[in-house]
C-alpha cells in the first residue's frame, strides 16, 4: 500500500487569518488511516482553528484541504458528511430534545428528505447509543443531563453518522478525569477495532500521551513538532509549545510519557 | 400521524361550527340546504357567499400563522420568535398604509398585493441587513433577530408617522391591523391567498429534516452536511409566502404564530415534521374556534377575530411560560 492511500486527511499550506491575527499559518499534515492523531498545543495556538478548518466549517485563506485525496471544497457537503463527521466545542441542543431524537440527527446526511427511516438508521443510532452506554437514558432530555452524559450524547450522534474519519474539538473538556477516560477508550477503541480514524484537539497534555498515536504540537499556528508521543512530549518540545519547565516519566504501565509540570520556563 | 387524528377531528368541529353559527341566525338544516345548493336564496347567499369563504380563509390564515411561527422559531433558535419578528408584518402593515394614503386603497381585497410585496419586502430588508453585520455573512440567527427588531422598529415609525398625517387612514388601517374575516365576501381573497399558503405549507414540510438539524447549531448543521444560509434562505422563502397569504386572508393575527407551536412542542417535541403538520391543523382550528367565538361574543354584532385571539392568545402563553420554566431542571 502507498502512502498516498493510506493518507485520509492532508492539508496543504494551510493559512487562516482573522483581520490582522494569523491563527493558522502555512500548515501542511497529514492524517493516517486508522490512527488517533491529537492536537496540542496553549491556549489561542490555532490549534482549533486547524481542525475546523480540516472539517470545512472555516474557508482557508490559502492552501487546501484533501479529504481521500481530493479537495474538501469542491465535494458536495453532504458527500464530505458521510465521510467526515465532526464535534465542535461546546455545541448546544435545544430544550427538551431527547438523546435519541438527537442521534437520529446523526444520520442526516444518509437521507434525501424523501427518504424514509431505514433499519440501517435505526442499527447505526442503537448500535451509537449502546457504546456510548445511552440505550438507556433514551428517551431523557439531553438539557437534564449530567455533562459527561451530554458530551456522551453528541458524540453517539456522530458516531451514528458512521464516517470513517472523526474530527472531534476538545471532546472531553469539562469533564472529570473518569468521564474523560471512558470518552478516550471509546474513541482509541473504534481506532483499534479499524472503524474509525480520529483527528481530536484535546488539552490534557497525559491523556493525550496516554491514547494517541501520533501528537502534533502547535504554537502561534504553526506546527512545532509531530510525531510519537515519546518522540513529542520531551522536556524541549514542551518548553517551546507551553512555556512550560516541566519533567517526564514513564507511565509504569504501559510506558508512555508522563509530564509533572513544574514552572513557566523563563522566556 | 396518530396525534394528528385528534387534531383533525378538532379541526372540523371547528369548521362546521364556522359554517353554523353566525350573525344571521340559520338553522343547521337550513344550512345544509344551501350546501347542497336548495332552499331560501338568501341563505344559500349567506352561506355560500360568506361563511364558506370566510371559513376557508380562517383556515388558511391561522394554518399558515401557525406553520410560519414553527419555522421562525427553529431557525432563530429562539421558542419566542413569532411571525411579527422578521420584519413581516411590519413591511405588511407600511406597504398598506402607503396603499390607504398614497394609492387610495379602500377594500383588504385591494390591500393584498401591497400586503405581499410589503411582507416579502420587509423579509427581504431583514436579511440583508442580517447578512451584512454577521462575521461570516451567513446571518446568524442572533444578527436576524437583532435586524429583525431594527427593521420592524424603523418600518413602525414609518407606519406612524404615515398614519398621524392621515386620520381617514387610520381608521381604515385600525380595522386592518388587528386582523378580522368579517369583510370577507366571495372567494377572491382566498383565491388569491390559497395558492401561495399552500406553497409555503409543501416547503416548510420538506424543510423539515433541515430545521431538525439547524436547531443544533450552524457548525453541527454544516457538519452534518447542510448550508446554513441556503437553509435560512429557504426558510425565509417559505415565512414570506405564508405570512404573506395569511395577511391576506385575515390581517395581521396575533398569538397564533407564538401559542399553537409552543403548545404542540409539548406533545410532538422537538422533531420538525409532526411538530408543523399538527401545528398547522391545530393553528386552523384555533383560529376558527376565535372567529366563531367572536360572533357569539356580542351577538348579532361581531368581535374581530383577532382581538378574541389576543384575549385567548394572552393568558394561554402566560400559562405557556409557567409550565416550560417549572419543569424539574
Amino acid at each position: 500500500m502507498t502512502v498516498e492511500e493510506n493518507t485520509v486527511l492532508r492539508t496543504e499550506d494551510l493559512r487562516v487569518a482573522f483581520g490582522p491575527i494569523v491563527a493558522v499559518d502555512g500548515v501542511s499534515t497529514t492524517v493516517e488511516k486508522n490512527t488517533f492523531t491529537v492536537l496540542i498545543g496553549p491556549n489561542g495556538c490555532g490549534k482549533s482553528t486547524l481542525l475546523r478548518t480540516a472539517g470545512r466549517l472555516q474557508d482557508p485563506d490559502h492552501g487546501v484541504v484533501l479529504l481521500d485525496g481530493h479537495p474538501i471544497g469542491d465535494l458536495p457537503a453532504r458527500q464530505v458528511a458521510r465521510r467526515l463527521g465532526l464535534l465542535p466545542q461546546s455545541p448546544q441542543a435545544p430544550d427538551g430534545l431527547t438523546v435519541i431524537d438527537l442521534v437520529s440527527r446523526g444520520r442526516d446526511p444518509h437521507r434525501r428528505w424523501y427518504e424514509q427511516w431505514t433499519d440501517h438508521d435505526e442499527q447505526a443510532v442503537d448500535e451509537a447509543l449502546r457504546v456510548t452506554g445511552l440505550t438507556d437514558l433514551a428517551h431523557r432530555p439531553v438539557d437534564r443531563l449530567s455533562g459527561g452524559q451530554r458530551q456522551r450524547a453528541w458524540i453517539a450522534m456522530a458516531l451514528a453518522q458512521r464516517t470513517p474519519l472523526l474530527l472531534l474539538d476538545e471532546p472531553t473538556t469539562y469533564l472529570d478525569v473518569v468521564h474523560q477516560l471512558e470518552i478516550l477508550e471509546l474513541l482509541a477503541g473504534l481506532v483499534r477495532s479499524g472503524r474509525a480514524t480520529v483527528l481530536a484537539v484535546l488539552h490534557d497534555l497525559n491523556m493525550a500521551a496516554r491514547y494517541a498515536d501520533r501528537l502534533i504540537a502547535v504554537r502561534d499556528g504553526r506546527i512545532v513538532a509531530t510525531g510519537t508521543p515519546a518522540e513529542v512530549i520531551t522536556p524541549p518540545v514542551l518548553a517551546r509549545v507551553f512555556d512550560l519547565e516541566a519533567a517526564v516519566v514513564n507511565d509504569p504501565e504501559n510506558g508512555r510519557p508522563v509530564v509533572l509540570p513544574r514552572r513557566r520556563a523563563p522566556q | 400521524m396518530r396525534r394528528l387524528v385528534p387534531g383533525v377531528l378538532v379541526l372540523a368541529v371547528a369548521a362546521v361550527l364556522s359554517v353554523l353559527i353566525g350573525s344571521r341566525t340559520l338553522s343547521p338544516a337550513t344550512v345544509l340546504d344551501a350546501l347542497t345548493g336548495g332552499g331560501d336564496a338568501e341563505a344559500v347567499a349567506v352561506v355560500l357567499e360568506y361563511r364558506l369563504p370566510r371559513t376557508v380563509a380562517g383556515l388558511l390564515g391561522g394554518a399558515a400563522l401557525a406553520v410560519a411561527g414553527v419555522v421562525m422559531q427553529g431557525h432563530t433558535r429562539n421558542r419566542l420568535a413569532d411571525p411579527g419578528l422578521l420584519g413581516v408584518s411590519a413591511g405588511s402593515a407600511v406597504a398598506v398604509v402607503l396603499a390607504i394614503t398614497v394609492f387610495g386603497v379602500a377594500t383588504p381585497a385591494g390591500f393584498l398585493p401591497f400586503a405581499f410585496t410589503g411582507a416579502a419586502a420587509g423579509c427581504v430588508l431583514v436579511t440583508v441587513v442580517g447578512m451584512a453585520a454577521s462575521r461570516r455573512r451567513d446571518a446568524s440567527p442572533a444578527t436576524l433577530v437583532l435586524a429583525g427588531a431594527a427593521v420592524s422598529a424603523l418600518l413602525g415609525a414609518a407606519t406612524g408617522v404615515l398614519l398621524l398625517l392621515d386620520s381617514a387612514a387610520l381608521s381604515t388601517y385600525r380595522f386592518w391591523t388587528v386582523g378580522s374575516l368579517a369583510a370577507l365576501r366571495g372567494y377572491d381573497t382566498v383565491a388569491v391567498a390559497a395558492p401561495f399558503v399552500l406553497a409555503g405549507l409543501i416547503l416548510a414540510a420538506g424543510h423539515a429534516r433541515a430545521l431538525d438539524v439547524v436547531g443544533l447549531g450552524d457548525d453541527v448543521s454544516r457538519g452534518l452536511g447542510r448550508h446554513p444560509l441556503r437553509t435560512r434562505l429557504t426558510g425565509l422563502c417559505t415565512v414570506t409566502l405564508l405570512v404573506g397569504g395569511a395577511v391576506a386572508c385575515c390581517g395581521s393575527l396575533a398569538f397564533v404564530g407564538l401559542v399553537v407551536p409552543n403548545a404542540v412542542r409539548l406533545v410532538t417535541g422537538g422533531t420538525h415534521l409532526p411538530l408543523l403538520g399538527l401545528s398547522a391543523v391545530l393553528g386552523a382550528a384555533l383560529t376558527l374556534f376565535a372567529d366563531v367565538t367572536g360572533r357569539l361574543l356580542v351577538h348579532p354584532a361581531e368581535l374581530p377575530v383577532g382581538v378574541v385571539l389576543s384575549l385567548i392568545g394572552g393568558p394561554v402563553f402566560i400559562a405557556l411560560v409557567i409550565r416550560t420554566n417549572r419543569r424539574p431542571a
